[in-house]
């Protein structure tokens, strides 16, 4: 009971201390030359964030055309068509890839990843491309083992249902089971957006870390998370402020994604 | 008279459990059969038999033959994806997939390669026509299925099945999940559909089995004990095993 309280008193200061020191910073700069200005010069007063934000965006986004895919076929074979021993011992090994440091998989895009995408599309190789594939596979044990139970819980009626009325194991899959653990599933995605856009080191590694709007996929980006870990150790006065202010902005970023992903799991029991 | 099924020494096995054993039976064009005996007697693994729902389960081996038409359907050349579409299924728990009425009726025929268009319209309504739902619903096809009631439900599982017009239905146990008066409903329906298709029925209520079966089969730790004409079955059966469980002394 103490130990529970503890810890949800230290949630609850760190984040009042975010907003605390964030959120005056954000009203004196003005929302909208925080938000939307592409100026990010903090000796000479400038805190625009727009690149970062968006950095921070298509980074994700890039890594959900990655992971998406990848993780819910991958939750789908192993729970429709790998036999139950095989898989009892294929997820818990998936589950392990979470337990590699990001500095790692940081490490692998480096030597890597950014090379390959140097000598294959030019550019920096350093780069949202690269930030995205990285990102991309970190997120994957996120997607698989949500979806998986997601998929588990889909009771065995339906399966057998469209079996019956003729169906390939694969038309009972994508006709039926993946409809009705949809809601599950994007709150399985939507989760591992959380954990990408909330990822820092890997993306510091990999993502070049220039502040600009990206053209391509090709460009060198800086993300929000990135901007606050090079910077902190060094920050004074409202430049420091200004990276708690990028705090805050991530941390209603993710406490959107959780809360739709809520709604989305929620929905899914009212539907039953 | 004519014959849907013939089942000829099937013998089944889960592992190492012998689960039918030597069973033989002439199931007939559109007539009503039904499998009855206690519970764990195998009349729903022989039931499961039929179509090939038993392959699902890990384990499951099978030997004899099941003739579809003169074709063996555990033969090398049967697919099972167009035996299932001959050979339909209505469970014991009524299961419309999570989709609109609709898509549940048209699924059949989706699966089967057909566009969901307005082509599908005159089939969606005959189906539900037959399964005595399109009155209820003809307003909201597009609902989801699982806001019906429960019997409806089971009837659109059977409308599904219908959409697709098997040679023979099976059911297993449909009306356990119901009230009487869904039931009886149920039953007169049965009664309808046998002028076009054949039904095996699996069923624990041996009043229903009496009220709508033409032939009854009564089995018994995986054997076939005693088949015939249903009126026979009830009022005069030949072994003493079958008199035994259909005036209540066991099971």
């Amino acid at each position: 009971m103490a130990l529970a309280f503890t810890a949800l008193t230290s949630l609850l200061l760190i984040a009042i201390f975010i907003f605390k020191e964030g959120v005056p910073f954000i009203a004196r700069v003005g929302f909208k030359d925080f938000l939307l200005s592409s100026d990010w010069r903090p000796q000479a007063g400038h805190f625009g964030i727009y690149p970062m934000i968006i950095a921070s965006l298509l980074v994700t986004f890039g890594a959900m055309l990655v992971g998406a895919p990848l993780g819910i076929a991958c939750a789908v074979f192993l729970n429709e068509f790998v036999s139950k021993p095989a898989t009892r011992i294929i997820k818990p090994t998936i589950e392990l890839l979470a337990g590699i440091p990001s500095v790692v998989y940081g490490f692998i895009g480096v030597v890597v990843v950014a090379p390959l995408i140097r000598s294959q599309f030019g550019g920096p190789g350093l780069s949202m491309l690269c930030a995205s594939l990285i990102l991309g596979v970190m997120v994957l044990p996120t997607i698989i083992s949500i979806s998986t139970d997601v998929l588990a819980s889909v009771p065995n009626a339906y399966r057998e249902g469209a079996l019956a009325l003729g169906a390939t194991r694969w038309q009972s899959v994508h006709m039926v089971i993946l409809k009705a653990g949809r809601s599950g599933i994007v709150a399985a995605v939507i989760l591992g957006m959380g954990r990408a856009i909330g990822e820092t080191m890997a993306v510091i590694m990999v993502a070049g870390n220039t502040v600009q709007l990206p053209h391509s996929a090709l460009d060198s980006v800086c993300t929000l998370t990135a901007k606050i870990a090079m910077e902190m150790g060094s920050a004074t006065g409202p430049h420091r402020q200004a990276l708690f202010a990028i705090g805050v902005v991530l941390f209603l970023m993710i406490m959107m994604f959780n809360a739709l992903a809520m709604s989305a799991i929620k929905q899914r029991f009212a539907g039953k | 008279m004519d014959i849907a099924i013939q089942i000829s020494n099937l013998d089944l096995f889960y592992g190492a459990f012998h689960a039918l054993k030597n069973v033989n039976l002439a199931i007939e064009q559109r007539k009503i059969t039904a499998l009855i005996g206690p519970s764990g007697c195998g009349k729903s693994t022989l039931l499961r038999a039929l179509n090939r729902m038993n392959d699902l389960i890990p384990g499951c081996r099978t030997t004899g033959a099941v003739l579809l038409e003169d074709k063996d359907i555990y033969g090398p050349a049967i697919d099972v994806c167009e035996l299932r579409k001959k050979v339909g299924m209505v469970f014991q728990r009524p299961n419309p997939f999570p989709l609109s009425i609709r898509d549940n009726v048209t699924f059949g025929l989706r699966v089967a390669g057909r566009k969901n268009n307005a082509s599908l319209d005159d089939t969606i309504e005959k189906s539900l026509q037959d399964a005595w739902l399109w009155e209820q619903v003809k307003d909201k096809l597009d609902n989801l299925a699982l806001e019906l009631p429960l019997d409806q439900q089971q009837r659109l599982c059977i409308a599904r099945v219908l959409a697709v017009e098997p040679d023979v239905i099976l059911m297993d146990e449909p009306c356990s999940a119901l009230d009487p008066i869904s039931t009886a409903k149920i039953e007169e329906l049965m009664l309808e559909l046998r002028r076009r298709y054949t039904i095996a029925i699996v069923t624990h209520n041996m009043q229903q089995a009496a009220r709508i079966s033409d032939y009854s089969a009564y089995m018994l730790l995986g054997e076939m004990i005693e088949f015939g004409v249903t009126t026979q079955i009830f009022e005069n059966p030949k072994d003493k095993r079958t008199e035994d469980y259909i005036t209540g002394r066991y099971g």
